[in-house]
């Protein structure tokens, strides 16, 4: 027998499917999330502030109805002192509920003393982590979709008139982008709990990155703007260039990422998320409502950076774990 | 391809240049229930892990149930048991909902993991508290609910971290107790623990470690033989001059020791069990023969002796 034990080459693989026992992982974490006090006291706040805003808001569009062919969307994004408008509560709510849905995924089972047991049993890790990410995105998707719901059926009683399917598509679409939104935090989140053993640290760094992003980043975005591009002489040329470049960095946070396509879908009145110069408004008519695809195309890219945002986090987490030693 | 349930050749870990295991070529077969010694660091639990295939071995090779677990990670954790070091459940589920979790991951479900958990909750003795929370559960129970946890897949190798560390002498006594049981139906049993009186009660054989080698491997005589060099101990009480009684067991054939403990009792050592002619020899040197009994070997003995001889060696 050679000495030197034979490099592992990718032609012997693993026995079986990665994903065996995923399903098991999965409605596991989701009756777990579900029936926790943790998630009572979110769902509880949740289902509040969109109660709150929304009564607030139809008591605005009440004065005005008949006029606007998308007042269902108007439900979201209508304000009245001293609520905020419900999306501007999502902003943060959605954040806090996904970081608190997996700040503990991984250090809490290490802590308990499970996590040797649970991988004793005849599964791979991708099955663990994985069923953990989709349980707790799952869970979220769950929760946002019953405030959506909720919202609606608000509105159908309160406002007394149906919801058009252009409403529809571009309220689903919106829902969607809130789902992905929050996968970005969870997945955050997560990388975090492989990251520290102690699930406050990962709890205050996931909400560190987020306060980050959401208090912070703005003001270094027209920082560093303003050292990238400055403005030397003034020209119209420079400014513009200077608040592309801010524009740019600003869009580095996924709040702005998430804030842009509501904007656009909620909206349908907006015609770009950057910078309009009038000679580019030529031939519009103002104020008029763009259709659908117009809108989707608009934020595309926002769209999809959302999503490769979670991707990459969770692919992150992936790695980070593989690699963990499970001795504890 | 091999009669042995566990096999390693030359199996070494490496952890950032610190050898963890090293070259550890351990064989146990069919049934038996293997003992694991060695002070905390030794490498017992790096062992275990490269055994289930959660921890990937630097070099060497592991054959588990005559499969690789690194390859056929599936198949040898679906036969295998592992009882870590305090064993760990979700708290704020029942025992019969941990269980389920397992049985899931197991690829049970219906009825079939039912009746399967509810059996082995009733093997455990846990069938009356099965619906309170884990939470609630003594440190016995939760021991308990460990084994129950490995008996769902119907595992042919239980492999167990210090099962009975932290257990009071009597929880201790029937968990022992429950491996007995396991090995009379043929499931072969790995411990590792460094309680050793324990270890001694319950297992055929020992290996003992020390810096991630074993060092010493057999049945606790044997290693008796090897450390001591001697296998028994017979302990007398005798009346009469102690001159005399100690001339008469020095000629005993056989012995390889006799001290005069204190008053009446003197200790003979031996490699094999001489006490029909030490009772003999004592009785003809002219004395009153009060009592005689063989001592069993003790692992503990063993353990100390090997280890100060390694200080020993170290120094010198």
């Amino acid at each position: 027998m050679p000495k030197r034990s034979k490099p592992a080459s990718p032609a012997v693989e693993r026995e079986g499917s990665p994903w065996t026992g995923l399903w098991a992982v999965v409605t596991k974490e989701m009756a777990d999330h579900l029936t926790s006090a943790r998630m009572r006291i979110l769902e509880i706040l949740i289902v509040l502030t969109a109660a709150g805003s929304v009564y607030a808001a139809m008591s605005v569009l009440r004065e005005t109805i008949g006029q606007d062919p998308f007042l269902f969307l108007k439900l979201f994004t209508t304000s009245r002192e001293p609520l905020p408008a419900f999306i501007s509560f999502l902003v943060f709510l959605v954040p806090l509920i996904s970081i608190a849905l997996t700040f503990d995924s991984i250090n809490a089972e290490f802590s308990r003393r499970t996590m040797s047991r649970v991988l004793a049993q005849p599964i791979y890790r991708d099955a663990l982590l994985m069923g953990k990410f989709l349980g707790a995105f799952f869970t979220l998707a769950l929760v946002l979709t019953a405030i959506w719901l909720l919202i609606y059926g608000l509105g159908i009683v309160g406002l007394g008139l149906p919801p058009n399917t252009e409403e529809v598509a571009r309220s689903l679409l919106f829902l969607l982008t809130t789902i992905f939104y929050g996968g970005i935090w969870l997945a955050l989140a997560m990388v975090f709990s492989i990251v520290f053993r102690q699930p406050a640290t990962a709890a205050l760094a996931s909400i560190a990155v987020w306060l980050f992003f959401t208090v912070f980043w703005g003001i270094l975005a027209s920082l560093f703007a303003q050292i990238l591009s400055p403005v030397q002489i003034g020209t119209l040329t420079e400014i513009v260039r200077q608040t592309e470049t801010q524009l740019a960095l600003s869009r580095l946070s996924p709040n702005t990422l998430y804030a842009e396509t509501m904007l656009a879908l909620l909206q349908p009145t907006v015609r770009s998320t950057g910078l309009l110069l009038p000679f580019q408004l030529e031939g519009a008519v103002m104020g008029s409502p763009l259709p659908l695809g117009q809108s989707v195309l608009i934020i595309w890219p926002q769209f999809t950076g959302l999503i490769a945002i979670t991707i990459l986090l969770f692919a992150l987490s992936y790695v980070l774990f593989q690699r963990q030693e499970i001795r504890a | 391809m091999s009669e042995y349930v566990i096999e390693t050749v030359n199996l070494t870990k490496k952890y950032d240049g610190f050898t963890a295991v090293n070259n550890l070529n351990l064989r146990v077969e069919k049934g038996e229930v293997f003992g694991l010694l060695g002070p905390n660091g030794a490498g017992k639990t790096t062992t275990i892990l490269m055994l289930l295939g959660l921890t990937d071995p630097t070099s060497g090779k592991v054959t588990v149930l005559g499969m690789d677990p690194t390859r056929k990670t599936l198949s040898v954790k679906s036969k295998v048991g592992y009882i870590p070091d305090t064993v760990g459940f979700y708290d704020e589920l029942t025992a019969k909902e941990n269980l389920i979790y397992i049985a899931k991951l197991n690829g049970l479900s219906g009825s079939t993991a039912y009746q399967r958990i509810d059996e082995v909750l009733a093997r455990v003795g846990l069938a009356d508290v099965a619906d309170q929370r884990v939470g609630t559960y003594s440190r016995g129970m939760r021991q308990r609910l460990g084994v129950a946890d490995v008996l769902i897949k119907q595992p042919q190798l239980i492999i167990m971290d210090e099962p009975t560390q932290g257990l009071d002498p009597e929880r201790a006594r029937e968990f022992l107790h429950m491996i007995r049981s396991l090995k009379e139906e043929g499931i072969t049993i790995l411990l590792s623990s460094h309680l050793l009186h324990q270890v001694q009660i319950v297992c055929d054989r020992v290996g003992l470690f020390h810096r991630g080698r074993m060092v010493l491997e057999g049945t606790v005589s044997e290693l008796a033989k090897k450390v001591l060099g001697r296998a028994y101990r017979v302990v007398l009480e005798a009346q009469g001059s102690p001159q005399d009684i100690l001339e008469a067991l020095e000629k005993v054939p056989g012995q390889v020791g006799v001290r005069h403990l204190e008053g009446t009792r003197y200790e003979v050592e031996a490699e094999s069990d001489i006490r029909p002619e030490v009772a003999r020899a004592v009785v003809q040197s002219g004395a009153n023969l009060l009592g005689l009994e063989v001592e069993a070997q003790s692992l503990d003995e063993i353990y100390a002796r090997y280890f100060e001889e390694v200080k020993h060696a170290q120094k010198e």
